[in-house]
């Protein structure tokens, strides 16, 4: 893909972003902000491809470390948003 | 070494993971619906994991599997052990881990540009990437020290109190200009000592922008920082031309954003003077000023479960002093009994309650709070006029009239809750002595409707729920 292409895909997840997040109900910040942190370990597909390939063991040993810490972010973030979201009930009738 | 575009189902991969992403966002526009959405975050990522893993020649999978195992494990565990008054700190824990993940990736990649293909047939990295990976690495150490100072202020850890340097204006500007101009040099010359003294200059920035910035602006910061670590998602996915992280990153850097103008607009205070810091500072300045003594009114619990007893509709206003004395179950009980009682009960909530955006709600609802009697403030704002009793618990300056009316308060022009138009004002608070974050002194106190019921939180509700019994 060339830059450009790239950047008309970020520009319009920009715009995406701000309409879905405005749309989200301010009850549910904190679990937004736990789901975004989540979310953003996507970066994780960076830390496996460096942990996958040969080449500079430097590189994958930072690799590795940095697997282990969006792990951390992406099975914490998921379990701790499920586990707030659970929380929230509507009134019994 | 050229690089060569990946088939076209690894890109459609990818660009659903991203559609994944932005419904595990969409879903929160309702409690109803948000859970379903957090299902499609998880199957968001698990596609984004697999189709790399797939894609790429893994030398060692074991490695990766343990590396996964072992920070999954911690992430878990942490997860369900954390109490929702912590979460606050487990958020700036979780944007450091991001940041740092970024670090570490723009410095793999740097190191093996080869198996990130951002290599030209020279061996030299492309100058674009360059750019990418010098954001990619400034952003994420300023992410990860600046979360470190926000968590350890925020966990109690590190006084909340500003620490303000001499010049640090000028420090601050003149480390985020050599930053900027280093990644520029970078485009020419690849020299490592150029890559990490921009690494080492952005750890360093992250860290004196959030030591000036005093507690009460923690919200503001946490947002802020959620961002932060968006735009570093983003830009490793440039460097790597990654569309999950590239939708991804600018997600989540919108919706951090977009927090921190929500948080700022409830406290009226402009983005620049939040990180400009020093708001504590100023406050504790002020509470000191001598004030004439005024005649106020305390109540007992037994007169709170009186007048709620005969009341038609009761507004609570918690705040974070509710949480701090552990007392949203009892609240909550207290709610139970008298709407069984028949008297209408609802809860009002401020933006900026809490320590974080949405935490009080969080917090209610964990105490079985139905989330359909819990209002937000311009929703519920005009119902005071009508409401017979106003039960503010731990709450302060967002009930202050003050931010409506003097111009000298440091709150002024703070969107406020109009508990002085109810018929009585119950004012549940640990002593007279103590002042709200702002450290200003609150008119409500002194209004002829309010009676202040002067114990601990909790004590207080067990003690009104008794009274409501008998």
């Amino acid at each position: 893909m060339d830059f450009i292409s790239i950047l008309s895909i970020f520009v319009m997840a920009c715009f995406v972003g701000y309409y879905v997040v405005w749309s989200v109900t301010p009850a549910l910040h904190t679990p937004l902000m736990a789901v975004t942190n989540a979310i953003s370990s996507v970066i994780i597909v960076g830390a496996l491809i460096a942990g996958a390939a040969g080449g500079s063991p430097t590189a994958k040993w930072l690799g590795l470390i940095a697997i282990a810490l969006a792990s951390v972010n992406i099975f914490g973030g998921f379990a701790v948003t499920a586990r707030m979201l659970a929380m929230y009930k509507k009134k019994e009738r | 070494m050229e690089h060569t575009a990946p088939p076209a189902w690894v890109m459609l991969a990818y660009l659903i993971s991203g559609v994944f992403f932005i419904l595990a966002l969409r879903g929160l526009s309702s409690p109803a619906t948000s859970q379903r959405g957090n299902r499609f975050g998880m199957a968001g990522m698990l596609i984004a994991v697999v189709t790399t893993l797939v894609t790429h020649e893994v030398a060692s999978l074991p490695e990766i599997l343990g590396a996964i195992a072992i920070g999954g494990g911690i992430g878990w565990v942490t997860a369900r052990k954390i109490a929702m008054t912590d979460m606050p700190q487990l958020v700036a824990a979780f944007h450091s881990l991001v940041g740092m993940a970024a670090v570490l990736v723009a410095a793999a990649a740097f190191l093996n540009p080869a198996a990130f293909g951002i290599a030209g047939e020279d061996g030299q990295i492309n100058p674009v990437s360059r750019i990418e990976m010098g954001l990619g690495i400034a952003i994420g150490a300023i992410t990860f020290s600046g979360s470190v100072i926000a968590f350890l202020k925020l966990a109690g850890k590190m006084s909340g109190a500003p620490i303000l340097l001499p010049l640090r204006h000028i420090i601050n500007l003149g480390t985020l200009a050599a930053i900027l101009g280093l990644i520029g040099y970078f485009t020419v010359d690849q020299s490592p000592w150029i890559f990490w003294t921009v690494t080492a200059l952005a750890f360093l920035i992250g860290f004196l922008l959030i030591i000036p910035i005093g507690g009460a602006d923690m919200p503001v910061v946490v947002s802020m920082l959620n961002s932060y670590s968006g735009w570093a998602a983003a830009a490793m996915g440039f460097t790597l031309h990654n569309t999950a992280m590239i939708i991804t990153g600018a997600l989540v850097g919108s919706s951090g954003a977009i927090l921190s103008y929500i948080m700022c607009k409830a406290m009226n205070r402009s983005f620049i003077s939040v990180i400009a810091g020093g708001f504590g500072a100023e406050a504790a300045v002020s509470s000191g000023e001598a004030k004439e003594q005024r005649p106020w009114k305390r109540g007992s619990a037994e007169d709170a479960a009186y007048m709620m007893q005969q009341a038609e509709s009761v507004i609570i206003v918690p705040g974070y002093g509710m949480a701090v004395a552990q007392a949203q179950h009892a609240l909550r009980e207290m709610a139970d009994v008298l709407k069984k009682q028949g008297v209408s009960v609802k809860y009002a909530i401020h933006p900026v309650a809490g320590r974080m955006p949405g935490h009080m709600n969080v917090l209610l609802a964990e105490a079985s709070v139905p989330y359909d009697e819990v209002f937000e403030l311009e929703d519920i704002n005009s119902e005071f006029a009508q409401a017979d009793v106003a039960f503010i618990i731990g709450a302060n300056d967002v009930v202050n009239p003050a931010a409506k009316t003097d111009k000298t308060s440091p709150i002024y022009g703070m969107p406020v809750f109009d508990v002085d138009k109810a018929k009585t004002v119950f004012f549940v608070k640990r002593s007279m002595g103590g002042v709200g974050y702002a450290g200003v002194d609150n008119d409500v106190f002194y209004m002829d409707q309010t009676m202040m019921l002067l114990a601990d939180a909790k004590k207080m509700c067990e003690d009104i729920v008794k009274s409501l019994q008998h």
